[in-house]
């Protein structure tokens, strides 16, 4: 039996114990909270993880696709990403899957042919946990860019009529906001 | 070199405290993200603040004046005997935990402090210390423990992380609502000068110049002007609005924020446009230029301060009546407060739609109505022409801000006018509307970009619900009736769910409108192609 | 801590009465007598104290928590118990709060996850709340057979549902069983869940103890120790004739649940009991969304000091004229 097969089979064991890991990150109130409220209105950020997190097991066990991965990584670190949580912290749950699997098949007599395969798969996470950190950073500078958006939103009008820039409206929808960036970049 | 943690180590440096830790225990850290920077003592000034100077948070040194904690205590005892809400909700909390799970910044974010009940024992634990005898001999036993620097801290920063949105109140049992508790705190704050930048800047403005953001009036004219600009280029007709006209029938207050930030300008280029094509006999004012109340989110005093000016203005001009832009906190004061304060309204007349004669005994003394209100009854009565299809690129949810939902109640109007004049509509999940409204994460004048991390948690319960009906129907427009809801839902779809807009319902009216004398449009308000029209979407 | 204190308060307050009625029996005219004319008389004075406290702190504005429609355009339906506009529609609302909870009812949600119907805690916790508060009540209500010598049909008829199920001799009561599954259910939810065990305080504890405390001393004494019954009769009619006797032979466990209950009356003024009468206190739920149709009155509204149109328009004036505006003064 292939390691992935043996994996497909502990699959909710596991995915509940990585589950419990990432809660594990949470104070112990709010983990409890976000494990137990199943309605995914009322607990946006505990369903996310949990379904997040099933997603990328399922694909990393079908070799998905590499945008399909990202995507359900992207689900999960948007959201850690505006917890609080240091870089490091905010992708570590990647890492957790390792340490979830090696418990998961530790009565299994490790072959060679095992072992092989569990160091392939040790070597997706890895890539994987590059990519959340890729994600990461996308989405902190996201919020440095709508910070700075913010501003110019506000203040967009103003400047329009007090002729610090001319009107630039193209075709396109929303560039209202390129236009500025272009203008001040002249300026 | 030292032994590399594992990955759960390193998590666990700064999360999990012992389970029997007790929340007083944790001291309060002020982290970057969650907080709005100081008050500048200029602003604080204007308005004869206590205790202005500049000042920042992370510092050690908070600058308090001598004695401030006499200062709150005599504060406390004072509000305690002037409001019923405050003393009782102090008193008769059973913490059954029903509360706990039922704040956005909670959900989003997982700080246990951000639970109601325990954002609320922050001030209950000094209350009763101080002014209940289990307390003051129990002490710790009773839940009770001193009024301290660190406190204080605390009370700053989670009481500027509560956006008083009444969400937990709606559940409590008792009804206790963390916003009356939340306007406590603030009160206490600012008397030893604990404001922020944010919030007092605008205020400071908006009792100078009479707006927040500070415009004087030939800046507010001018960018009306550019809006009419606009509006001819779309519809081929020139309005003519007017500004602190006398005799006038009806002064229009609206949020400043719908006058100059996109996309509340599109918003008020269809107040605008509806109102010349009905003709009505209405007025601007400069003076009266804010609808908003930033001062709400300070003290009461200063809430009344500011709102003065609306009733002063409508008496001056000698309007018969005043119609409300679309605001969230704006129409909580409004509806609950302004009449109170500043009333009677006695020199005007019930407000009576001069185009259906309809008479708005809901406001029969403020004299105020809501403009959904106003347009709602039109649409009913057939009174405009409406083409719906002119927003079927549009697939439109709606979210009810907090304060219109829930300290007010008007949810039908604009679901009314929205389901004629778009032809695509869905609901959000019935656990996200109406008195159950998730809060956009940014009200109570927490809209700054210094705190943008705990805004997007706060969002996020909204955004996860938008990002649903999205993924299931399309929807790529969120509508609302709040100035700050436009701003801040922008900037929390951006991250969230990318793809959805944010539009004010006056804005999708307008679109539909169907003017006299207007030109074939070609675009919407916001300047992109009409359904049908050009383009290639 | 929170836990552990209040626990053994209540175990050392079982045992105060237990052991003085046993060791000398001089103590029942303080625990049968002295303790129940004092407990009444606190709870009766600080009961009226604290709502008459609350009551001096007027209401300055009309708040309440809309939870519905508003009353507004006549072909527009308001919702009258969610979001009131007339005193009747108010105490409809206070109605369904203090009988059934609507606000904690509002908690729950029931999920159709794969085809089932799957319950959060939050319904519990009204279903429990619910149980717990109506059981009291008749048990409470239930007690006035003591302190009259015709029993009122009311409470006959009450007695005959509570022990509809004719089980056990003396008849089994379903209230005590409900009562009894209610306060252990609220009892280890505060325990177990984290998230109410952080925000748990020691005068959380206390009272569920104690009123645990009261109904075990109650059950086993009308189904295991029987007391001597007619005798308890005759003490609680003296009680009440204000003519008190101590009767012989009232088992020691009648004591202890008597006294009990008199800690129960003279803590509740001073705890967060108070809610039974705060809740009818609470503005966000007893008044009217009608401030817009009537002016409510504050009555410690005070002048303030506001930016004038005239001092407005003396900071810009020149900028007004230029702009077009038209200015009270040129």
């Amino acid at each position: 039996m292939s390691l992935k097969n043996i994996l497909s089979d502990k699959k909710s064991e596991l995915l509940a114990s990585w589950f419990d890991r990432i809660l594990d990150t949470y104070p112990a109130e709010t983990a409890k909270f976000l494990r137990n409220q199943k309605d995914r209105f009322a607990n946006p950020v505990g369903q996310t993880i949990r379904e997040g997190i099933e997603d990328i097991f399922r694909e990393l066990l079908q070799d998905g696709d590499i945008e399909k991965v990202s995507c359900y990584l992207d689900n999960v670190i948007r959201v850690r990403a505006v917890q609080e949580f240091t870089a490091s912290q905010a992708v570590a749950f990647v890492f957790f899957l390792k340490s979830v699997i090696r418990d998961g098949i530790k009565d299994i007599p490790l072959t060679d042919e095992l072992f092989h395969e569990l160091m392939t798969l040790e070597a997706q996470i890895d890539s994987l946990a590059l990519i959340a950190f890729d994600i990461f950073m996308q989405c902190r500078e996201k919020l440095y860019d709508i910070k700075a958006n913010e501003m110019k939103n506000m203040t967009y009008r103003l400047l329009q009529r007090a002729n610090m820039i001319t009107e630039i409206r193209d075709e396109e929808k929303d560039n209202n906001l390129i236009a500025i960036q272009k203008k001040e970049v002249k300026t | 070199m030292a032994k590399l943690p594992k990955p759960e180590e390193l998590l666990q440096l700064n999360y999990n405290p012992p389970p029997s830790e007790d929340w007083m225990d944790r001291p309060v850290e002020l982290k970057q993200g969650n907080f709005c920077w100081g008050a500048k003592g200029k602003n604080l000034a204007v308005v004869e603040f206590p205790n202005a100077r500049d000042w920042t948070p992370v510092e050690a040194d908070w600058k308090l004046p001598k004695d401030w904690e006499g200062t709150v205590l005599e504060a406390m005892a004072d509000r305690l005997s002037k409001y019923r809400s405050f003393k009782v909700f102090m008193d008769i909390c059973v913490r059954c935990g029903a509360c706990a799970d039922k704040c956005h910044f909670f959900i989003g974010g997982g700080d246990p402090k951000n639970m109601p009940v325990l954002r609320a024992e922050l001030m209950r634990s000094v209350y009763r210390k101080y002014f209940t005898n289990s307390g003051k001999y129990l002490g710790r036993l009773a839940g009770a423990r001193e009024l301290n620097l660190n406190v204080l801290k605390e009370w700053w920063y989670y009481f500027y992380q509560c956006t008083e949105c009444r969400r937990c109140s709606v559940f409590c049992p008792y009804g206790i609502d963390t916003a009356e508790i939340t306007m406590m705190a603030r009160e206490f704050t600012n008397l030893l000068g604990l404001n922020t930048d944010w919030i007092s800047g605008p205020v400071a403005n908006c009792y100078m110049k009479g707006n927040h953001l500070g415009l004087e009036p030939h800046a507010i004219m001018n960018s009306i002007e550019g809006m009419i600009d606009d509006i001819e280029t779309i519809t081929g007709i020139r309005i003519n609005p007017s500004f602190n006209r006398k005799g006038a029938e009806i002064l229009f207050v609206t949020p400043s924020g719908d006058l100059f930030a996109d996309p509340g300008t599109f918003t008020a280029m269809g107040y605008m446009m509806l109102f010349h094509e009905l003709g009505l006999d209405y007025t601007w004012s400069t003076y009266a230029s804010e609808g908003g109340n930033f001062g709400f989110f300070t003290s009461n005093e200063m809430a009344k301060r500011l709102n003065a000016k609306i009733y002063a203005e409508a008496k001056r001009l000698g309007v018969k009546y005043i119609i409300g832009g679309e605001c969230g906190h704006m129409w909580r004061v409004l509806n609950q407060y302004m009449d109170t304060w500043n009333g009677p309204a006695d020199f005007m007349e019930v407000p009576k739609s001069p185009i259906t004669g309809t008479v708005f005994d809901n406001a029969a003394s403020t004299k105020m109505i809501h403009v959904t209100e106003f347009t709602a009854d039109l649409i009913k009565n057939g009174k405009l022409k409406l083409d719906p299809s002119r927003n079927d690129d549009l697939v439109i949810t709606y979210h009810d801000s907090c304060n219109t939902a829930r300290g007010m109640g008007l949810l039908d109007e604009p679901r009314y006018i929205i389901h004629n004049v778009c032809n695509k509509f869905h609901e959000m999940p019935d656990n996200t509307i109406r008195e159950r409204t998730f809060c956009c994460g940014s009200g109570t004048g927490l809209n700054a970009s210094e705190n943008m991390d705990i805004r997007m948690r706060g969002g996020y319960p909204r955004a996860n619900a938008v990002k649903h009906v999205r993924d299931k129907h399309g929807v790529n427009m969120l509508a609302n009736i709040c100035a700050i809801d436009r701003a801040t839902l922008s900037a929390s779809m951006d991250y969230w769910v990318p793809g959805v807009r944010v539009t004010g319902v006056h804005e999708l009216v307008a679109n539909a409108l169907l003017m006299t004398g207007e030109k074939e449009r070609e675009t919407n308000l916001r300047g992109e192609p009409l359904p049908g029209k050009g383009g290639n979407e | 801590m929170k836990t552990v204190l209040p626990f053994f308060a209540v175990v050392i307050l079982v045992l105060f009465p237990l052991f003085g009625v046993t060791v000398a029996h001089q103590t029942e005219i303080f625990f049968g007598v002295i303790v129940p004319y004092a407990a009444m008389a606190i709870f009766v004075v600080g009961f009226l104290y604290r709502v008459a406290k609350w009551g001096k702190s007027p209401v300055p504005f009309c708040i309440p928590t809309t939870c519905g429609q508003q009353k507004s355009l006549p072909w527009i339906k308001q919702d009258k118990l969610e979001n009131p506009s007339t005193t009747m529609q108010v105490v409809g609302r206070m109605l369904l709060e203090v009988l059934v909870f609507r606000s904690l009812f509002r908690n729950m949600k029931t999920e159709m996850k794969e085809g089932k119907a799957v319950y959060g805690s939050e319904k519990l916790l009204w279903l429990a709340g619910l149980a717990f508060h109506w059981s009291f009540l008749f048990i409470f209500v239930r007690h006035y057979r003591f302190f009259v010598q015709d029993l009122p049909s009311v409470i006959q008829m009450m007695e005959g549902v509570d022990s509809f199920f004719q089980i056990g001799a003396p008849l089994f009561y379903m209230t005590d069983a409900v009562i009894l599954g209610a306060v252990t259910f609220l009892l280890i939810r505060r325990v177990y869940l984290p998230q109410i065990r952080y925000i748990s305080l020691a005068a959380d504890f206390f009272p569920l103890f104690l009123i645990l405390a009261i109904a075990i001393s109650g059950i086993l004494m009308r189904y295991f120790f029987k007391v001597h019954i007619v005798a308890v009769k005759q003490l609680a009619l003296g009680l009440v004739s204000l003519n008190p006797i101590i009767p012989e032979g009232i088992g020691a466990i009648f004591y202890v649940h008597l006294f009990l209950i008199c800690v129960l009356l003279m803590y509740f003024p001073f705890s967060k009991l108070m809610h039974m009468g705060g809740v009818f206190l609470s503005p966000t739920r007893n008044m009217a969304n009608n401030s817009r149709i009537v002016r409510y009155i504050n009555p410690w509204n005070y002048p303030v000091h506001v930016h004038t149109y005239e001092e407005y328009e003396n900071d810009f004036r020149d900028k007004m004229k230029k702009a077009g505006l038209p200015v009270e003064k040129e």
